[in-house]
């Protein structure tokens, strides 16, 4: 543990020599307003009244907000033959699956190849960066055939199985936890811990700021499961099937397409400032030591 | 000769039994990969495998690949126009998206990481959130051709143009919007790997170097930081390749498809025309191979390049 006080005298000194911390603060400023500012707008455009939407010049603000856009698209959405709870439900039910699933098959396959010497390791981490590298559409029939020849079509396991098995996690764990000292490990050996037990007790700890990276990389993915074309059954539907149907639907689509937009988000942003301030927190205090 | 011979099959029979001990040994090793490699050896390994030989084929969904050799190619290279072209957006496309885009995740991560706790947070939010907004319609309003986007709006009012600009549909302008937003919604899984990266550094470092002379924050960057983020540099390194070379939803969802022209007509995109669109999946097989080479050669070019920097 480093004592903090020290910790921020150091900052301090470090910043009157190059460029002070407020002008870093206004550059930001500036650039994240500019970055803000179309979700700035679909968040606007989603609370417009429809007929705000077509008028000259057009306003980056609204002095008449209303739900209406929301309204219609949750009665778009409830038009359908499942009510709407259904899909929330199957939505909420295969992200937390693929979420938890996935960190923890991920960031234990990941330490394995980071820090275990065996054969085949190189091979296995070769295939891992291959794998990211390759993208085709034939790859999704191939799925398609696979997932068929399994009998895994139309059921909830055509939109949980594979997702909870993809490189992008693994290859963001490895990476981070070579950085873990050897020593570290090697010290745990010695005091008779298995394999296991290392990697959740001892590393895990220190791989926090990897892991909620990948918790948020997770979540978003799992979120956006649409999976069209592998469940036809409508009651195992997810959330980005019925918005986009609803947003398409819509009579003033752009309001409520932004609405949508807007109500998609709302939960992956949760996850992200849970998990960010997670990291920030914990990690103020400490960081990995040899 | 013989005993030579004799020799290699020891040594290669000594081998075998070596690394089958070692195989052993590592036992748990193994048992903790299993539930990883056996979901992504079922549901990325095999399809990737039945997919590679398609590009030699035709093949339209219906009836089983028929085996034409290099035919696909041949056709890809010297006479699909098209094609050609967008080698040439995607290139353009690479450029701004990768490298450009690159460097501004990692400065930005950087200055991020400069900031108050509570202020990092919402920073890393601001940049982060666009590649996770799917707000494709904002744009088309920001963009639109008719003096009722709000861009157009904008430069009017000021006077600076009199008639609007067809930003959608103009083949001038539409490469360079594509890139905007493209660009827009680039700071994504490597900006966040990075800040987590920064994040991940031990302080301590810094106060070793202060002592041994670091003056300001730009030596701190230099002598400290970089080289203690290798990691996360190559994953974010991978990160920009496979979204810069592989960008075709942004521009087909903005100016649509197909874009006039085909002035943001990126390989993927063709590779969907062909896919989707037509169902000769053959040939949209052998023109993702083709990119495939071409992310393999950047990624093998840039990984050299990063550890050669590192060490």
């Amino acid at each position: 543990m480093i004592d903090t006080r020290k910790m921020k005298e150091s900052n301090k000194q470090a910043g009157t020599k190059v460029g002070s911390t407020t002008g870093i603060f206004i550059f930001l400023l500036i650039l994240g307003l500019f970055m803000a500012l179309p979700i700035y707008l679909a968040v606007v455009m989603s609370i417009k009244p429809v007929q705000e939407l077509f008028i000259f010049p057009p306003k980056l603000y609204t002095l008449n907000p209303t739900l209406d856009n929301f309204k219609d698209m949750f009665k778009v959405a409830g038009d359908l033959w499942v009510p709407f709870s259904r899909y929330v439900f199957n939505s909420v039910f295969i992200t937390v699956t693929v979420t938890v699933c996935h960190c923890f098959v991920s960031a234990m396959a990941a330490f394995i190849l980071a820090k275990c010497r065996f054969p085949g390791n190189k091979i296995l981490n070769s295939i891992i960066v291959v794998s990211l590298l390759y993208q085709s559409n034939v790859i999704y029939i191939m799925q398609y055939i696979v997932m068929a020849q399994l009998g895994m079509i139309d059921t909830y396991w055509a939109l949980i199985l594979p997702s909870i098995a993809t490189p992008m996690g693994l290859f963001l764990m490895r990476q981070s936890m070579t950085q873990v000292p050897d020593a570290m490990i090697e010290a745990a050996k010695v005091d008779g811990a298995n394999m296991f037990t290392i990697c959740w007790k001892i590393v895990m700890p220190n791989q926090k700021p990897a892991l909620m990276t990948l918790i948020i990389f997770a979540f978003q993915n799992a979120w956006n499961i649409a999976g069209g074309g592998l469940v036809y059954d409508e009651s195992l539907k997810t959330l980005p099937t019925v918005v986009q149907q609803a947003a398409a639907a819509g009579l003033a689509r752009a309001g409520v397409a932004m609405a949508s937009a807007v109500f998609m988000l709302i939960p992956p942003i949760l996850i992200f400032v849970i998990a960010q301030k997670n990291v920030i927190e914990t990690m103020a205090h400490s960081g990995i030591k040899d | 000769m013989i005993e030579k011979d004799k020799i290699g099959v020891r040594d290669k029979k000594e081998q075998r039994r070596i690394m089958w001990l070692q195989v052993k040994q590592n036992k748990e090793c193994y048992l903790m990969l299993l539930p990883f490699m056996l979901l992504f050896f079922v549901f990325t390994i095999i399809p990737v495998v039945l997919s590679l030989p398609m590009g030699f084929t035709d093949f339209n969904m219906v009836q089983f690949p028929k085996f034409i050799g290099l035919s696909n190619f041949t056709t890809l290279f010297l006479s699909d126009k098209v094609f050609i072209s967008s080698i040439r957006v995607t290139l353009v496309f690479a450029i701004f998206t990768g490298p450009i885009s690159y460097i501004l995740c990692f400065v930005l991560a950087w200055l991020i990481n400069e900031l108050h706790p509570r202020l990092k947070t919402i920073f890393t939010l601001i940049f982060y959130a666009p590649s996770m907004a799917n707000v494709y319609t904002v744009w088309q309003l920001i963009f639109s051709g008719d003096s009722y986007g709000y861009l157009n709006s904008m430069l009017i009012n000021l006077g600076i143009i009199t008639s609007p600009i067809q930003w959608l549909t103009d083949s001038t302008y539409i490469l360079g919007v594509v890139i905007v937003v493209q660009m827009w919604i680039s700071l994504g899984a490597g900006f966040l790997a990075l800040r987590a990266g920064f994040q991940n550094i031990d302080r301590s470092q810094y106060e070793a170097g202060a002592i041994e002379g670091i003056k300001n924050r730009w030596q701190e960057l230099i002598y400290i930081t970089i080289p203690s983020m290798g990691p996360q540099l190559m994953f974010a390194a991978v990160m920009q390749i496979v979204s810069s070379f592989t960008a075709d939803i942004v521009g087909r969802n903005l100016v649509g498809f197909p874009s006039t022209d085909y002035a943001a007509h990126t390989i993927m995109t063709h590779a969907y025309d062909y896919g989707w669109v037509r169902y000769e999946m053959g040939y949209a097989s052998a023109i993702c191979m083709v990119l495939f080479v071409a992310m393999y050669v950047a990624n093998k070019l840039i990984s050299t390049a990063l550890n050669k920097y590192l060490d």
